[in-house]
């Protein structure tokens, strides 16, 4: 799906450049339609980023694909300086970010990401849900002006988003007064689940995908607080400069109290394992967020989680 | 290269060290490097690159890239001699009133991508040099590198990848000045033998003295040296060319003189005596 999007967004856009720093996974067919505006720099992530901003130079847009952890922390001072300070739109795609590196360990684990790339001036952030979210943000995220970078979630899904996205705005997906769900990538799988078990047990929940994080929807952040007593912020990242941190700086900005629970990795690396594992170790999974939020155990059945797809 | 070429050449590299010259007060900047590079930019604007003050924003035209970019005094003077920036801005060197600063920047006409952070316009130039190839343009990209910048691994990727792609419409060029921030580059990071390394990672080398306009129109005449090859030129060089009293110093990499000094500076460059300087070196990265 991706892949096929991206082919047929290249064919008509000249200045669309695919690069990659031997990294596959996701468009292992393109080499042969793009020919030479296809680019594999092999493992050399720095250099890759420098070579897209060469090239943007001359007008092209590259997409740029390498593991998140590679591409946001190996390549960071490339992206802040050849791609930030210069507004190149040079746009990231992040491979198998948060708890999608599953098996791999701490050193492929994109936890951070979010955190250092929202720091950088002029760089935007997407977080799609699935296969589907991807599709109906990735055309806005290619023609925009600024360098973006793309925590990539590329998962099938029979959820039906809403097809409009601008960038800077929320998918509402629903509305509650009791507790709202803010989340964004991968976790909006299992934020579905708790969301179910929550109303189950009588509660009214509004569930929130903050598929643009930077910039993000501000308006509809502050006027949340009105409408519902208590916000879970969601997040396979690091509480320190996610999702959790940026719901404070907008709370603190406009002088509004409310209370946050923030559902995060605190000071630590996930345990690798495969992905359903994962989630039940860390506490990420649905049914596990649910009742966390509501302090006591349930009969909840938490749904089988699909495995994550190998990515070089 | 005949006499009347050689001698504008000299005169206008002497020009541009007076400009450096008079930039390394108040605050100071990077003289050192900043004189060992200034043949080889005069060269490279004057003889080699098909840039002129009309064609800077043309999408067909060769591209200068300054990686270690605290060379920038020469290229701020060689603009300035190309009639591309008046000369009355370089008096704004280090005021926010202009974008005259210690590392080039795009907001000065003529200079195509801001750098200091060393290693990173060796992939940049790389990636020009890719779409020159995509379009099919016969522009070329040259890129000074210093020779203490070789010891971040960045410039290694980029080689090892302009080489994969068979970039021969890019030209490294090293300033081999022989010195990094603190010391002498041999005492620190060992480069040499650098002609071999650049030639292990499949690249065509050519050395000669930076400093002799008729090394550098050699050099330069007949590039790429191998069809789908990158040529890399080392330029032997000296730190503080033209300053006999600087040259060849770890101790003199970043100067901020006094306007006393500078005055007998100025005279040193034009033969007259040597200047005893009392100003300490600053060091800052």
């Amino acid at each position: 799906m991706y892949e096929e999007l991206l082919k047929n967004i290249a064919i008509d856009d000249e200045r669309i450049v695919v690069m990659t720093a031997e990294n596959r996974a996701l468009i292992r067919n393109l080499p042969s339609v793009l020919g030479k505006r296809f680019i594999d720099t092999g493992i050399t992530e720095q250099c890759m980023v420098g070579a897209a901003a060469g090239l943007a130079l001359r007008g092209r847009v590259p997409v740029l694909h390498a593991l998140a952890s590679f591409l946001s922390m190996r390549a960071f001072e490339f992206v802040r300086t050849d791609a930030g300070i210069p507004n190149l739109p040079i746009k990231l795609s992040a491979f198998i970010p948060g708890f999608l590196s599953d098996g791999n360990g701490p050193t492929h684990q994109a936890v951070e990401d979010v955190s250092l790339m929202r720091g950088i001036p002029n760089m935007q952030v997407f977080a799609p849900a699935n296969e589907q979210d991807l599709a109906i943000m990735l055309p806005e995220i290619l023609a925009s002006k600024h360098p973006a970078y793309i925590r990539i979630c590329h998962r099938p899904t029979s959820f039906q988003h809403q097809k409009h996205f601008e960038i800077g705005k929320a998918e509402v997906i629903a509305e509650g007064t009791d507790i709202t769900l803010l989340t964004y990538g991968f976790m909006l799988e299992q934020t579905l689940i708790a969301a179910e078990i929550l109303r189950a047990e009588g509660k009214s929940v509004g569930i929130v995908n903050l598929r643009s994080l930077k910039p993000i929807d501000e308006a509809y952040l502050v006027d949340l607080t009105q409408k519902t007593d208590l916000l879970v912020t969601i997040e396979d990242h690091f509480v320190t400069g996610g999702l959790y941190s940026i719901v404070a700086e907008i709370f603190l900005k406009n002088q509004i109290q409310a209370p946050v629970l923030p559902i995060a990795l605190f000071e630590k690396w996930f345990k690798p394992a495969r992905l359903q594992e994962v989630l039940e170790y860390e506490g990420f999974t649905g049914k596990q967020i649910a009742e966390r939020i509501l302090g006591y155990h349930t009969e909840a059945i938490q749904p089988h989680i699909v495995a994550s797809e190998f990515a070089e | 290269m005949n006499e009347i070429k050689l001698k504008k050449l000299e005169q206008t590299a002497l020009r541009v060290r007076e400009h450096i010259i008079k930039l390394s007060t108040d605050g100071g900047c990077f003289v050192g490097a900043s004189l060992s590079a200034t043949d080889l930019i005069v060269y490279l604007y004057t003889e080699f690159l098909n840039l002129n003050p009309t064609n800077l924003d043309d999408p067909d035209r060769d591209y200068l890239f300054l990686s270690k970019g605290h060379d920038v005094p020469a290229l701020y003077g060689t603009l300035v001699e190309m009639g591309v920036l008046e000369a009355e801005r370089l008096q704004n060197h280090l005021s926010t009133n202009d974008h005259i600063y210690w590392h080039p920047n795009t907001q000065i006409s003529g200079i195509e991508f801001h750098s200091g952070s060393l290693g990173h316009l060796p992939a940049v130039s790389v990636g020009v040099a890719m779409d020159l190839k995509i379009s099919g343009s016969q522009n070329r990209v040259v890129c000074i590198l210093g020779d203490g910048e070789l010891n971040e691994g960045s410039v290694w990727e980029a080689v090892m990848v302009a080489h994969a792609h068979k970039l021969d419409n890019l030209i490294f060029v090293v300033d081999r000045n022989n010195f990094q921030a603190n010391m002498a580059t041999e005492d620190l990071i060992p480069l040499e033998p650098l002609v071999d390394k650049f030639e292990a990672f499949g690249w065509e080398v050519c050395r000669i003295d930076g400093h002799n306009f008729l090394d550098l129109e050699e050099a330069f005449a007949d590039l790429p040296y191998k069809k789908h090859k990158p040529s890399v030129i080392i330029a032997d060089t000296i730190r503080g060319k033209g300053l006999p009293s600087i040259e060849a110093r770890a101790d003199r990499w970043f100067c901020n003189f006094s306007s006393t000094e500078i005055e007998q500076l100025l005279q040193e460059l034009h033969g007259e005596h040597t200047t005893t300087l009392v100003s300490e070196t600053l060091v800052v990265r």
